[in-house]
């Protein structure tokens, strides 16, 4: 009996291996285990917001070292979500300064209006919400990060009408065009 | 009106790119240091400044750069720590997105001074537009001669790339910074050897703050002995502060040092006062790791004389009555504010934080988080109080760095100052957890 599970292939795009090799050129020779983060966000960023333990080997082969090495970084860093995720993560700030400018109540709207508590995703799997440590925008709270983006100075209208927008975008890769 | 010397043109549209930032005078420091002045020269200068790393520690940034070794065959690195991740921080996030040819201007600058073929720039992994916007910047630099080979014709080459890190504030401190850049967890490495001396792949590096490597420009181009005039005694110079929490006008302000601090909380030019018409309760000056003040003592010290925004002042009187001005992140708490809660908020950070490599902090923290939890929702014990003292003098001091200490002393400062606090939410539980209740002093007597 064939016990062997099968594995799926990791492809990266084109675009994102020519940015994964842009990455590699910055480091001295026989240092590219230093392009390990880049590499991370790039993969995220492809393949739906998750980095998968297939797409961790596909890592370790490209830089040439242990799968164990991607694995230990992977694990550590707390932006790299290593479980499937909604279309969009919402990553709201919960830190003392944020949670002054009402990081609390925020959280509770967001909850209120996905139906799903922090840490899990909405039943459409339009949204994970997650929540984070402080994310630099602390004179503009309550605020959330969705990939690349700051929502700042947020309150319940704008967090509504956020999430509308949200729900009907495309989700773009940095490398594509109009990004 | 203080003299801006970072932000002056930062409203000026367009000066993200480099044809109006050297309209505006950019990159005047690189033509000044590499054709009339010796690496050497330039490390005098920064010296003879008096300016102070701006990451928080405040350690003398000449002086950090005359520690390089120099070995022969060896390379040396300079990196830029972007990774700004201290709560109520955010001013080099708006000085590396508003200004971003200033901080490439610096490490040019620098890393001429140092003599380092090859710069990193290490920016947190949630600022990746920030990190977009710097590589445009950067491209623009080379593409005008500024960066790569023979710079200006002075026979000077210089690489610089900006690496984005993954979500740790433990990659703030230099080595933990280090260990990330190569690929690894950010485990602080034991010191010494140091990085001025084991850095990067094992080379001599320098590791300096955004804001610190953005002032050597202007002390470049305008001398040192213009730099130290500006500020009040050994805190020369200008600061960036991010003003945040509960005052009318958030924001990032740059400020002479020796700036009273109620002319910045309460005048028009910087916070504009507390909202909503509120009472300030207490401030943490300089970061979350800095204690926190009571509103009597961030306005005067112990002695009763004005605290000013300086190194000194706000350090007077120790962590008795004192603070530190830190990373300049300056939040002010209104008298509607929870201490305990607020507290709680900061412990669960450094818990989340915590590397786990040195046991009092991977521990301790969690432990304070755990306290603290169980005080705020009602389940605390009077003796939690000093259960918590004993933990955050227990982690301060014994860990490899000094994410232990900035743990413990917010614990510790908010207790130091607002025990009565945190004794009415053990004595009244109920009153404590009730929606929006909050600690009122004058009615606690009577409770």
């Amino acid at each position: 009996m064939d016990q062997t599970v099968e594995k799926k292939e990791v492809q990266f795009s084109e675009g994102a291996m020519a940015e994964i090799r842009r990455y590699i050129s910055h480091y001295p020779e026989g240092r590219q285990k230093s392009a390990i983060l880049p590499i991370l966000h790039i993969a995220q960023a492809e393949f739906g917001g998750w980095v998968s333990p297939e797409v961790m080997d596909k890592v370790a082969e490209i830089l040439n070292i242990l799968p164990i090495e991607v694995y230990e970084v992977a694990t550590f860093y707390t932006m790299f979500n290593l479980k499937p995720v909604g279309k969009h993560v919402l990553e709201v700030c919960r830190t003392g300064p944020c949670m002054l400018r009402g990081s609390d109540q925020l959280i509770e709207h967001l909850e209120n209006r996905l139906g799903c508590k922090v840490g899990e995703t909405s039943a459409d799997g339009n949204f994970t919400l997650k929540t984070v440590e402080c994310l630099a925008s602390c004179g503009t709270g309550p605020m959330l990060q969705v990939r690349e983006k700051f929502y700042e100075n947020l309150d319940p209208a704008s967090a509504d009408q956020m999430l509308e927008e949200l729900k009907a975008s495309t989700v773009r890769k940095p490398w594509e065009e109009n990004y | 009106m203080g003299r801006k010397l970072l932000t002056e043109h930062i409203n000026v549209e367009g000066i993200q790119t480099f044809d109006v930032y050297r309209k505006h005078g950019g990159y005047a420091s690189v033509e000044k240091a590499l054709k009339t002045m010796t690496p050497e020269e330039v490390v005098e200068e920064v010296k003879a400044s008096g300016l102070r790393g701006r990451g928080g520690a405040g350690f003398p940034t000449g002086m950090k750069w005359s520690f390089l070794a120099k070995p022969e065959g060896k390379p040396r690195y300079l990196v830029c720590n972007a990774d700004e991740s201290e709560p109520g921080t955010f001013k080099d996030r708006y000085l590396m997105e508003h200004l971003p040819h200033l901080l490439i201007e610096g490490m040019i600058t620098s890393s001429y001074a140092l003599g380092c073929r090859t710069s990193y720039i290490y920016i947190r992994g949630e600022l990746l537009y920030v990190l977009r916007i710097l590589e445009k910047a950067i491209a623009e630099a080379y593409a005008n001669g500024f960066l790569g080979e023979n710079i200006l014709g002075s026979g000077y080459s210089l690489d610089l790339h900006v690496h984005p890190g993954g979500g740790a504030y433990i990659c703030g401190e230099e080595t933990a910074l280090l260990e990330s850049l190569e690929g690894k967890r950010g485990n602080p490495r034991n010191k010494p050897p140091f990085p001025a001396v084991w850095g990067l792949y094992g080379s001599p590096t320098v590791v300096n703050n955004v804001e610190s490597i953005a002032t050597v420009p202007w002390i470049v181009t305008n001398t040192a002995a213009e730099y130290a005039k500006i500020g009040v005694g050994r805190s020369t110079g200008t600061k960036l502060i991010s003003a945040g929490g509960n005052i009318n006008k958030p924001g990032v302000y740059e400020i002479e040092l020796g700036v009273p601090v109620e002319e910045f909380i309460y005048s028009d030019e910087y916070c504009g006062g507390i909202w909503k018409g509120r009472d300030m309760k207490a401030v943490i000056a300089g970061g979350s790791s800095v204690p926190i003040l009571p509103k009597e003592l961030i306005l005067k010290t112990a002695a009763g004389e004005d605290r000013l925004m300086s190194y000194e002042s706000l350090s007077d009187g120790g962590f008795a009555t004192g603070t530190m001005l830190g990373s300049g992140g300056f939040f002010v708490m209104d008298d509607q504010t929870c201490i305990v809660r607020h507290t709680w908020t900061l412990a669960r950070f450094y818990h989340h934080e915590s590397c786990g490599q040195c046991s009092p902090c991977r521990e301790g923290t969690g432990w304070m988080e755990k306290v603290l939890h169980r005080i705020e929702y009602g389940h605390g014990h009077m003796h939690d109080i000093d259960l918590l003292v004993s933990v955050a003098k227990q982690i301060e001091g014994n860990t490899i760095c000094p994410l232990g200490d900035a743990a413990a002393w917010p614990v510790a400062a908010a207790i130091r100052h607002f025990r009565d606090e945190f004794e009415w939410h053990v004595k009244h539980p109920q009153a404590a957890t009730a929606p929006g209740a909050v600690f009122n002093k004058a009615e606690s007597v009577l409770a």
